[in-house]
């Protein structure tokens, strides 16, 4: 097997009011990979994503890039929220990343025409944030992190506050994007059912310190549908996520 | 066609339609009723209709008071957006700034302006003096919005510009900037009216020490010579200044806001 993209060798964070997210996680992205950080609330998932993308710094151990570490724009990020600019309209959202870098016009143009057909939303790049519905926003949030052609992309529970139909959607959406993108992709959630149905490896991270409490790949190859989501695969997949959801919580396993 | 529909006319008073304007009308013709038929004097109180034939007889000396009026209360008004705006972005940058220099903003700002006038005028030329009383009352306003408008961005907005390693100026203009615009245009509405108390009460302190030409001072010249009727006149047109000023800075707020902020939006849209 290739050497892992980035590596987190016992990597800790702090912050300075004592609270401890991560006490020593290791952790290794292989390229080309959909990873699930699975885990309760408070379990250092997006503090995981944030020292990967370099926002914040790791109090201890260290990540190690394979390559050289990544320029702007090499990492997409999405987050909770949509986290759009309310004052620009949906082309001008999804250039932000390309403008900080000022990328040239026609670039931009081309770029951000290719990343709002990816997400279905070509006929809108007109409109302001309000004048669309939450799956709509998060859309616009995942073109703007795929206009960069990023090597990894971090989501930060990107689908936690929709509801469940818009949900299997954007994962629909989200399988057929990673399709036509060799895309890296780490995926924070603390929906079982999200993480078997994208994912290609889950990890599942204890609530307190952020330790490994469970690792397994789900094999069936990408992209995934119905028949899989609905399947007896799915179910036994689905359980052991679950049970390692319940282990990490401190429960005992069913 | 008849010229004259009561039918039509009676449809019309009984709607809703311009409602605030038939109030006024209404005010108006009751109070030039009162006046007429209870045969007030007007040195007592002067009828709608007298205060508008003054404002006509006088308009050259009334004219002449509003444009200084005005003048100062805009001048103050856009000092008070550079220098409210400009600590802003200083406060924004400097925790310890903010913590420095905001005991000195408060302090002005609950001292009435009434108070400090007075020793304004000691110091300055009155018409200097009547600039910074106007400015003193609109500068708090427009810096303390414009500061939590810096302070609310949204951090995951931020943590954006970040990532993509912008530069902070880039985050100021891109991001910042546009995120304080709706709280920085509701501390400039409250600063325009302020600014034109701020003058009028300016002119009032330096009206008395013999100097200036604003429509203030021509109240008290005119309560002097009993003259009432222009009193209201000069009254009638402070107010229409403070309404312009208002519905001016209404409209700006509508055009720069009306598509994406939800203050500007109308529900169920």
């Amino acid at each position: 097997m290739s050497a892992p993209l980035v590596s987190l060798i016992g990597v800790g964070k702090k912050f300075s009011n004592g609270v401890e997210p991560l006490a020593k996680l290791d952790l290794a992205v292989r390229e080309g990979e959909t990873l699930t950080l699975l885990g309760p609330s408070g379990c250092g998932k997006s503090t995981t994503l944030r020292l990967i993308a370099g926002l914040t710094r790791a109090t201890r151990g260290e990540i190690v890039w394979r390559d050289a570490p990544p320029a702007p724009g090499e990492i997409g990020f999405v987050f909770q929220e949509p986290t759009l600019m309310p004052w620009a309209d949906v082309a001008a959202n999804a250039a932000l990343p390309l403008r900080l870098q000022n990328a040239p016009r026609a670039l931009i143009a081309s770029r951000v025409r290719e990343a709002l057909a990816q997400v279905g939303l070509s006929a809108f790049s007109g409109a302001v944030p309000r004048e669309l519905s939450g799956g709509m926003k998060m859309r616009v949030a995942i073109a703007r992190a795929l206009v960069t052609r990023p090597k990894l992309l971090l989501m930060d529970e990107p689908f936690a506050a929709l509801d469940e139909v818009t949900r299997f959607k954007l994962n629909d959406d989200l399988l057929a994007l990673k399709r036509d993108n060799s895309t890296t992709i780490v995926f924070v959630t603390h929906s079982v059912y999200e993480s078997v149905y994208l994912s290609t490896r889950v990890v599942t991270l204890s609530a307190q310190g952020g330790a490994i409490v469970d690792e397994f790949d789900i094999d069936p190859a990408l992209p995934r549908d119905a028949a899989f989501r609905l399947g007896v695969d799915f179910a036994h997949y689905a359980h052991r996520a679950a049970a390692a959801l319940q282990k990490a919580i401190g429960g005992a396993a069913s | 066609m008849k010229i004259f529909d009561a039918a039509r006319l009676r449809a019309f008073l009984s709607s809703d339609d311009y409602l605030p304007a038939k109030v006024v009308v209404a005010t108006l013709l009751l109070w030039e009723a009162v006046v007429r038929i209870g045969g007030v004097q007007e040195y007592v109180l002067p009828a709608p209709s007298v205060i508008a034939v003054k404002l006509v007889v006088d308009r050259e000396l009334l004219l002449s008071s509003l444009m200084v009026t005005l003048s100062i209360t805009l001048e103050s008004l856009l000092l008070a957006v550079v220098c409210g705006v400009a600590l802003a972005l200083a406060i924004a940058h400097s925790k310890m700034l903010e913590r420095a220099i905001m005991p000195f903003a408060v302090t002005l700002q609950v001292t009435p302006i009434v108070a400090i006038a007075p020793l304004l005028l000691v110091y300055l030329a009155p018409s200097h003096a009547v600039l910074v009383c106007a400015f003193l009352v609109a500068f708090f306003p427009i810096l303390s919005n414009t500061a939590l408008g810096l302070a609310s961005t949204d951090h995951a907005l931020l943590d954006l510009f970040d990532l993509y390693r912008a530069p902070a100026w880039k985050k100021l203009v891109y991001l910042k900037l546009p995120a304080a615009l709706p709280q920085f245009l509701a501390g400039l509405r409250i600063a325009g009216g302020l600014a034109l108390i701020g003058a009028v009460v300016a002119e009032l302190a330096a009206g008395a020490a013999g100097q200036g030409t604003g429509l203030a001072f021509r109240i008290v010249e005119a309560g002097f010579r009993l003259d009432i009727p222009r009193m209201f006149a000069a009254l009638a047109l402070i107010s229409l200044t403070g309404l312009a000023i208002h519905a001016a800075l209404a409209l700006a707020t509508d055009a720069l806001l009306s598509r994406w902020h939800e203050s500007a939006r109308r529900r169920g849209e």
